[in-house]
């Protein structure tokens, strides 16, 4: 019982000098890349996971007490988290993590966003007037997202290895980037439906064409009748589009009665890491990605 | 771009002036009169000339500034090929690295486009009760502030009118003016206007002006947040509906794992459960604890016990034509429990709440009744709701609650007033449906028993509440 306690005042001590910065992450791609990044030296929380859709979590007390001791909240922005962020900062007492601080990190912001709407009007639905915030699904932009990350994890925590943590982490990203783009050749022009607009960027990168929506209008469950008129659109002889795309967290009756009907393969992606058994970190996630869509399209 | 039309026009500034002496009648230059012209074009010039290197001196800092930044911002508009991927050398000073995707609040609330964040809330309903108003009253609990049953027939409900902003690095506030119809009359309400400091140390925060106290679950709630039409037969008969004032309240959450927010309050004590601003305009003061946290992945809880002590003046309540007045100390604990569900966490799909809060009132001093007469009285009163709410599906959702109230018998001195239980036992069952088309608009038909009165009485009816502008994220 001593030996037990003392193993685990050791072991406490230990965690707590080794980590020097605490990271909460809103979804957890930011989260992956934050520990690519800072490895032990970091302790990192996400707020998601990728089987839950990050437009709506709950200001839940867990997260309100992460947010409280965090030094570094890493977030898509763009209006993604809306529905919890603010509420989470302003209950979490923490200004070193408010936004305009060095303590708070939008990804989106730091990369070109795409879909961006000439005009707002929530008649067309839940739209987001600074552009879609899926920013992970172009690795490029996790290559931007990467430097910007280690350097603000080095201007809080000075100490830190976070360069040569960034130097590892690029060196095998830009060549698993050469490797996939190889791969994915063959995707290049594939016409695609999705469930919901998730995927903007991933046809950006694969040069995929986007034919339709599940959803009638952004944020509004997919309905019977907007899936009959898709369904007479793309007939069902299989040639409307190559895939129905959805996420994990996405409810699977529509596309799997979109694809029986039109005989166009649904096909889930992980959306982030965590969202299928082999995207267990940032390379796993696309690697998964690349093998789904290329096995629907053999 | 800039730099070049600078060095451009640095060059050419000798020139100007060279071509203003040449251009002078230089015939009349013997003239001291023409001399002394000349003279103070030289001087103006020289001026211009320093003037203008000011400002082209400050350009090129500003442009220099706004390059090194650029790369930044720009480099993920390059094609996103291979080869540019492999060339992107980091060559963008860490500075500007270090500060680039901070942010202002834009990203994260929204208010980019307006500044404050405005928005509007529209509830109204249709609604259906078997008893008259005036046979709703509850024996033993006569209402105050707020409560009271709503309208029968068609009405809008209060339309609300929020808006808010960062004031600056350390205030935040927030102005909720509901447009209210009173007696036939329309007029705007200021229901919260508060500041809220935003950079605080330590986890402390402190919020003042006029707010909904953070006592119980519900009662910092906004109506177009309530799951049921109505509040609980315990919140309207022990806060008036939900307990408002001016004052000031500090938050405190110590950096634990567990969550825990601890808060104190100095209210001025002029509104239901207090009435008439006692000792000198602090006649109220509260204190509350609230922990909680997950249990695994799709389950997390919260719990809270609150405490608020109001001293009163002649609090009104009961019939507006003759009411009863309370004066002396009343003391309210409100114990509030809640569970979430949802299945991975995932609450869009499915999820369940589980909400409970008990409510204990003790009233120590004096009543005025209408007769006249001034009878003391010390007396308990306990309130308790439960309420489940379930989403099946996107876009739908059912719910059900109880309700009950009991109380002591506060004497014979009260026999034949509102404070006169007579044996009843008030309780109410409500169950309810709504559906949300999107985040913005819902619709709701509720239908309730409601045996709180002497008779019993069916109350039910469809309600609207819809969003539109800014619009805040909910609390937990």
């Amino acid at each position: 019982m001593y030996r037990f306690v003392t193993a685990l005042a050791l072991t406490l001590a230990s965690l707590g000098a080794q980590a020097e910065l605490r990271v909460f992450a809103c979804e957890p791609e930011w989260a992956a890349l934050a520990t690519a990044i800072g490895g032990d030296r970091v302790a990192v929380s996400s707020a998601t996971t990728a089987l839950q859709d990050p437009h709506y979590i709950q200001a839940r007390p867990s997260l309100i007490a992460q947010v409280r001791r965090a030094d570094l909240v890493v977030c898509s922005g763009a209006q993604l988290e809306i529905g919890w962020l603010p509420m989470l900062l302003t209950k979490a007492n923490n200004a070193s993590v408010r936004p305009g601080t060095p303590g708070f990190l939008e990804t989106s912001a730091l990369v070109q966003r795409l879909e961006v709407p000439a005009s707002v009007d929530r008649s067309q639905g839940d739209m987001h007037p600074q552009g879609n915030p899926h920013v992970q699904m172009n690795p490029h932009n996790i290559t931007v997202i990467a430097r910007a990350l280690a350097a603000r994890m080095t201007a809080l925590d000075p100490e830190g290895p976070y360069q040569a943590g960034l130097d590892a982490f690029l060196e095998r990203w830009l060549a698993a980037i050469a490797n996939w783009e190889l791969r994915a050749a063959p995707l290049a022009g594939k016409r695609v439906i999705v469930h919901h607009k998730s995927w903007a960027y991933l046809e950006d990168w694969l040069k995929l064409t986007e034919v339709a929506q599940l959803e009638p209008v952004p944020g509004v469950p997919p309905t019977a009748s907007h899936l009959s008129t898709l369904l007479a659109q793309l007939g069902s002889d299989g040639k409307g589009a190559d895939f129905i795309l959805r996420a994990p967290f996405q409810d699977d009756k529509p596309s799997t009665w979109l694809s029986q009907r039109t005989g166009i393969p649904q096909v889930m992606l992980p959306l982030s890491v965590g969202g299928s058994a082999k995207a267990t970190d940032l390379f796993g996630l696309f690697d998964d990605v690349l093998d789904r869509l290329l096995g629907a399209s053999q | 771009m800039y730099d070049r039309y600078a060095r451009g026009l640095r060059a050419r500034i000798p020139l100007l002036i060279a071509l203003s002496l040449a251009w002078h009648p230089a015939a009349a230059a013997t003239d001291d009169q023409t001399r002394a012209e000349v003279e103070s074009l030289r001087q103006a010039l020289a001026e211009l000339r320093q003037d203008y290197e000011t400002r082209i001196a400050a350009l090129e800092a500003r442009l220099n500034a706004a390059s090194a930044a650029a790369p930044a911002a720009a480099a993920p508009a390059a094609p996103p090929s291979v080869a540019a991927a492999a060339a992107a050398a980091p060559a963008v000073p860490a500075t500007a690295m270090a500060t680039a995707g901070t942010s202002g609040t834009a990203g994260v609330t929204g208010n980019r486009d307006f500044n404050p964040a405005i928005g509007v809330i529209f509830q109204g309903q249709a609604w259906k009760s078997s008893l008259d108003e005036d046979e709703t009253d509850i024996p033993g609990f006569p209402l105050g502030g707020e409560a009271g049953p709503l309208p029968r027939g068609l009405s809008i409900a209060e339309t609300e009118i929020g808006i808010s902003a960062n004031v600056d690095d350390l205030f935040t506030a927030r102005l909720t003016a509901p447009v209210v119809i009173e007696d036939g009359e329309s007029k705007i309400e200021v229901e919260e206007a508060w500041i809220e400091t935003i950079g605080m140390p330590a986890g402390l925060s402190a919020r003042f002006g006029r707010f909904y106290s953070g006592i119980g679950y519900l009662n910092g709630k906004h109506s177009h947040a309530w799951d049921f039409v109505d509040q609980p037969l315990a919140y309207q008969a022990f806060l008036g509906n939900q307990y408002l004032d001016d004052g000031v309240q500090l938050r405190w959450l110590p950096p634990t794992d567990l969550y825990v927010e601890l808060g104190a309050e100095l209210l001025r004590g002029d509104r239901y459960p207090s009435a008439g601003a006692a000792d000198g305009g602090a006649g109220a003061q509260s204190l509350f604890a609230r922990m909680g946290g997950d249990m695994g992945m799709s389950s997390s809880w919260q719990a809270g016990l609150s405490y608020l002590h109001s001293k009163s003046r002649e609090r009104a309540s009961g019939p507006e034509d003759a009411p009863l007045l309370f004066s002396g100390d009343s003391d309210l604990v409100i114990a509030e429990f809640l569970w979430k569900w949802a299945p991975q966490g995932n609450w869009k799909q499915r999820n369940l709440i589980v909400q409970s809060e008990f409510l204990w009132r003790n009233e120590d001093g004096r009543y005025l009744l209408p007769d006249g007469s001034e009878p003391d009285i010390d007396q308990d009163q306990t309130g308790w709701y439960a309420q489940v709410i379930y989403q099946p599906m996107p876009q739908w959702r059912v719910g059900a609650r109880v309700d009950l109230l009991s109380a002591d018998n506060p004497g014979a001195l009260f026999d034949g007033t509102p404070l006169a239980d007579d044996g009843n036992d008030p309780r109410r069952y409500t169950m309810m449906v709504d559906w949300s088309h999107s985040e913005f608009s819902r619709l709701r038909f509720q239908y309730a028993r409601d045996l709180s009165a002497t008779r019993a009485n069916n109350v039910w009816g469809l309600q609207y509440i819809h969003s539109i502008g800014a619009h805040g994220a909910h609390s937990f």
